[in-house]
């Protein structure tokens, strides 16, 4: 690649294109190195369906009001505290604005999906999901003289004192190396880089499945950490959850999650309970259940319903299995029938009076002298036929990332590196220490990559 | 009435997926109708496909689309239900083939009726008539073409009624009705559901193009059918007789029609030769340009006609003409001019289960 670039963009996902789109749209000359294919690019963001936004009265599809103060509080509540609170508060502020530039730059907003009423007041969702989203971006970057290189995953960045000097990227099965002005990593997490997990969190990992991209394997954060790019967050700490354990390995997405937990019993390999399944509503819970399964024998669980919790829940993608009996549905999922009949018997059992069961409440139907007990909508499973799913954790991303400040750049010791910005999953963790609020993810990316952008572009524009 | 297994069952499978996701909601009228449901019988699968109109919003929008394993392809295997559809509906059931060989049967139909056309021209030649009444007397065209017009609507009537009981629709309301017609007569579902229009012809870019070129082709249709309406009525209840002036009912109505369906179908037959064949049945590619090209030659032959006025190329003309509208008329309960019938069909029915929203 003989031309020059002001700007080189590491990544084609939400974060990478609102920094592309941005520094294109202040004059610089900018590259995409997108690592997957055309039919893959996007990332996770291709996954996604809705960013959390505030707003003060309604805003597009988003009704009523959404104020800073609330949507922080929702935010350290899920973290337990362990939020950047300036970083988050220029996350949660600019969000507002982003929604118009969204729509200006392509992207379309559709009323909060059915089965989700829930968020129509937090989250503006996307028509067609992420894809449409980075589809739009993909043309409108065109439009502005982007040059968008698919297959071109990048493998080192090589810094020298407060400046990166180069970098190298495959395309085309060739080797190349490029001087940019700048540089904006926009690369994600590492989660797709299953021995990186095993490393972090034991052989368990290798059981784990990846929700999103494979194309995320940290390449570009393990090159930055080794040459001492300041670090935030330990590769410990992913977002996973329970999903079905018939998913694909990788870019199953969102369609693989199950949300019958709340009316089933669960059990592991053995047929043993292991928590409360009623603990609290599903989209409050669901992000425990990635870790409680990780922590089984094998990294496996099973959910067990009966006919009448069928219809309770969103359909998934796999139907369920199904038999006339108990020791029969064990048998089909390779459970011991008696130690399932027992468990269950013992269940069943527990349960008292079922008359005040609400299904979108904590209605406080609850087992009586079982541990773990069931604390809410525990209806004895009695009904034939009966209903199996298995279940393993699937993990959305990594925390691991890159330490940036208010204006996305990232650091060596306390100085700024002069021509590095970072965006996205991969600085997530410099507001995120830990947990997770649905629509924030892509919040983050959209803020952080139209800072980066234009702080890329104004370095660029001045050197 | 047997539709084939395999293309529903692959159907309901991508249904399946999509009720698991939802993202396409806002898209069309499918998504809700979808989502309505928690499990998918046959009919409710012909009746999506009826309703789907192949805007390919939700296959570019799709992260589960080939090489990914969910090989989602929603517009494909709706289209392939909705042609099979047809093929099942059709009566009598002997013809239903000829909805696989639209364009031999068009060619051959169209030879047939020209020939036969221009026979009747010469060998019954009026002694006296003015315009072409000259070549062929009105009492003759209409001897040939409300038969030829009626009993194929005829059959198809029988047809809707066996695609009402497959869908399970009930009484037709009048409302339903001024429901679909309402979202017809707007190409609604050809919009997006963020009115920026469809994906077609280049790939995931929305655009308006198709559903433009729709409108022109269907309201230049129904121009062109009030002219010839309103000829009769002025032939039989006013005893007026052709040939019409330019400030005539059947001139005003039929040549901003015919120009229509000509503009019309020009530009979906070329926005066709641009669009990907595998995000529809690929089976009844031909037969769909065909179709187009027919209703283009019409429309074509139509006005070259009227601009031909008392020469003497309308001894060939005309039977040119009439030929192709025979063709046209004959073909429409085996071709896809029946996707009009079906489609409003589907979306009758689908007003009836939303009453507050539009279809
Ligand atoms: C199933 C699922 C559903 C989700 N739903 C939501 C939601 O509704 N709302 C929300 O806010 N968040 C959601 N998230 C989280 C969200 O996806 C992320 O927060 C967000 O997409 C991150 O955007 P990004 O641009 O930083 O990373 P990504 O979109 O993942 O983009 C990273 C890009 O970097 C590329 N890349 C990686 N390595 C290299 C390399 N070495 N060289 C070149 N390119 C490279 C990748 O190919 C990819 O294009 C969801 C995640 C998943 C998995
Ligand atoms: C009555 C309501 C009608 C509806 C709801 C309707 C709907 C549609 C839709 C959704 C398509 C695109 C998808 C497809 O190819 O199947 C289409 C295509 C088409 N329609 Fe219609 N239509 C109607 C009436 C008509 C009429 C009256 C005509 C003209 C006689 C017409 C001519 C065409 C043509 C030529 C195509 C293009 C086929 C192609 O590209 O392959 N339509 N119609
Ligand atoms: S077409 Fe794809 S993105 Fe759209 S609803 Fe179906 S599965 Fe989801
Ligand atoms: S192709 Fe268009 S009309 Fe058909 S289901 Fe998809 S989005 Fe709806």
């Amino acid at each position: 690649m003989s031309e020059t670039w002001d700007i080189a963009v590491i990544g084609g996902g939400n974060a990478a294109l609102c920094a592309a789109i941005t520094a294109a749209e202040a004059g610089a000359r900018v590259v995409i190195l997108e690592a997957a294919p055309k039919p893959y690019r996007g990332g996770n963001s291709r996954h996604t369906r809705n960013f959390r936004c505030m707003h003060d009265g309604p805003l597009g599809p988003l009704v009523e009001s959404y104020t800073e103060d609330e949507y922080l509080a929702d935010l350290l509540k899920v973290t337990g505290g362990k939020t950047h609170e300036g970083l988050a508060r220029v996350a949660i502020r600019s969000s507002e604005e982003c929604l118009p530039w969204m729509q200006d730059h392509g992207v379309r907003f559709q009323p909060s999906l059915s089965g989700t009423l829930s968020l129509a007041r937090t989250n503006a969702f996307f028509l067609g999901g992420g894809k449409g989203l980075v589809n739009a971006y993909y043309r409108t970057a065109r439009k502005l003289g982007v040059t968008v290189l698919y297959e071109a995953a990048v493998a080192h960045l090589e810094r020298a004192e407060d400046r990166i000097v180069w970098l190298d990227y495959t395309h085309e099965g060739k080797n190349h190396r490029i001087h940019p002005k700048a540089v904006v990593v926009a690369s994600g997490g590492f989660q797709a880089d299953t021995d990186w997990l095993a490393r972090a969190w034991g052989p368990a990992a290798k059981n784990f499945l990846i929700r999103g991209t494979p194309y995320n394997r940290g390449v570009v954060l393990a090159d930055l950490l080794d040459q001492g790019v300041e670090q935030v967050g330990d590769p410990t700490q992913c977002h996973a959850v329970a999903i079905d354990g018939r998913a694909p390995k990788f870019d199953g997405g969102i369609v693989t999650r199950l949300d019958c937990v709340p009316f089933s019993i669960v059990v592991n390999k053995e047929a043993e309970r292991f928590y409360d399944e009623g603990e609290d509503v599903w989209p409050k819970r669901y992000a425990i259940w990635g870790r409680l399964v990780a922590a089984q024998p094998d990294q496996v669980g099973f959910v067990i319903i009966d006919a009448k919790s069928l219809s309770l829940f969103m359909p998934s993608v796999f139907p369920p299995i199904e038999a006339e009996s108990i020791e029969a549905l064990a048998d089909k999922m390779g459970l011991p029938p008696d130690r399932l009949r027992a468990t269950v018997d013992a269940f069943n059992a527990a349960c008292g009076d079922t008359s005040k069961f609400h299904p979108t409440e904590l209605d406080g139907v609850t087992t009586t002298g079982i541990d773990p007990p069931k604390t809410n909508w525990a209806r004895p499973i009695t009904e034939p036929p009966f209903y199996g799913y298995s279940l393993r954790t699937g993990v959305t991303f990594t925390y691991l990332g890159l330490k940036v400040d208010e204006r996305a750049q990232c650091s060596v010791g306390n100085r700024p590196v002069a021509n590095l910005w970072a965006a996205g999953e991969t600085m997530a963790g410099s507001i995120l220490g830990q947990g997770y609020l649905a629509g924030f993810g892509m919040t983050i990316g959209t803020v952080f990559g139209r800072i980066a952008g234009k702080e890329a572009a104004a370095h660029a524009n001045a050197s | 009435m047997q539709m084939l297994a395999d293309l529903i069952a692959e159907a309901r499978r991508q249904a399946e997926i999509c009720n698991a996701c939802r993202y396409c909601e806002g898209y069309c009228s499918v998504f809700p109708a979808l989502h309505r449901e928690r499990a998918f019988s046959d009919g409710d699968i012909t009746h999506l496909a009826n309703l789907c109109h192949n805007c390919r919003g939700c296959y570019y929008a799709c992260q589960y689309t080939a090489p990914h394993e969910f090989d989602l392809n929603l517009p494909r295997a709706l289209a392939e239900v909705r042609q099979d559809s047809w093929k099942a509906h059709a009566w009598p059931a002997g013809f239903a083939n000829l909805f696989d060989r639209s364009g031999v049967a068009m060619a051959a139909l169209l030879s047939l009726g020209f020939a036969l056309m221009f026979a009747l021209s010469q060998g019954m030649r009026p002694e006296n008539g003015a315009g072409f009444y000259a070549y062929m007397s009105h009492g003759l065209m209409a001897a040939i073409f409300a038969p030829a017009f009626l009993l194929p609507l005829a059959a198809l009537a029988v047809s809707l009624r066996g695609y009402w009981r497959t869908v399970g629709g009930g009484a037709v309301r009048w409302a339903d009705l001024r429901g679909a017609l309402a979202s017809a007569g707007r190409m609604r579902n050809l919009k997006g559901g963020h009115g920026d229009g469809c994906n077609f012809e280049d790939e995931d870019r929305f655009s308006h193009a198709r559903r433009h070129f729709h409108q022109a082709t269907l309201y230049g249709f129904l121009l062109c059918f009030a002219s010839t309406s309103s000829g009769t009525v002025l032939h039989y209840v006013f005893g007026v007789e052709a040939p019409y002036g330019l400030f005539s009912l059947p001139k005003l109505l039929g040549l901003p029609g015919g120009f229509l369906l000509c503009v019309g179908t020009a530009g979906l037959a070329w926005l066709k030769t641009k669009a990907d064949p595998g995000l529809g049945a690929p089976s009844a590619w031909g037969g769909e340009m065909a179709f187009v090209l027919l209703l283009f030659v019409v429309s074509a032959t139509g006005l070259i006609l009227y601009a031909a006025t008392g020469t003497a190329a309308v001894a060939w003309l005309l039977p040119l003409h009439l030929g192709t509208v025979l063709t046209l008329f004959l073909l429409t309960p085996y071709s896809k001019m029946a996707h009009g019938f079906y489609r409003l069909a589907a979306l009758t029915r689908e007003a009836s289960r939303r009453p507050a929203e539009p279809v």
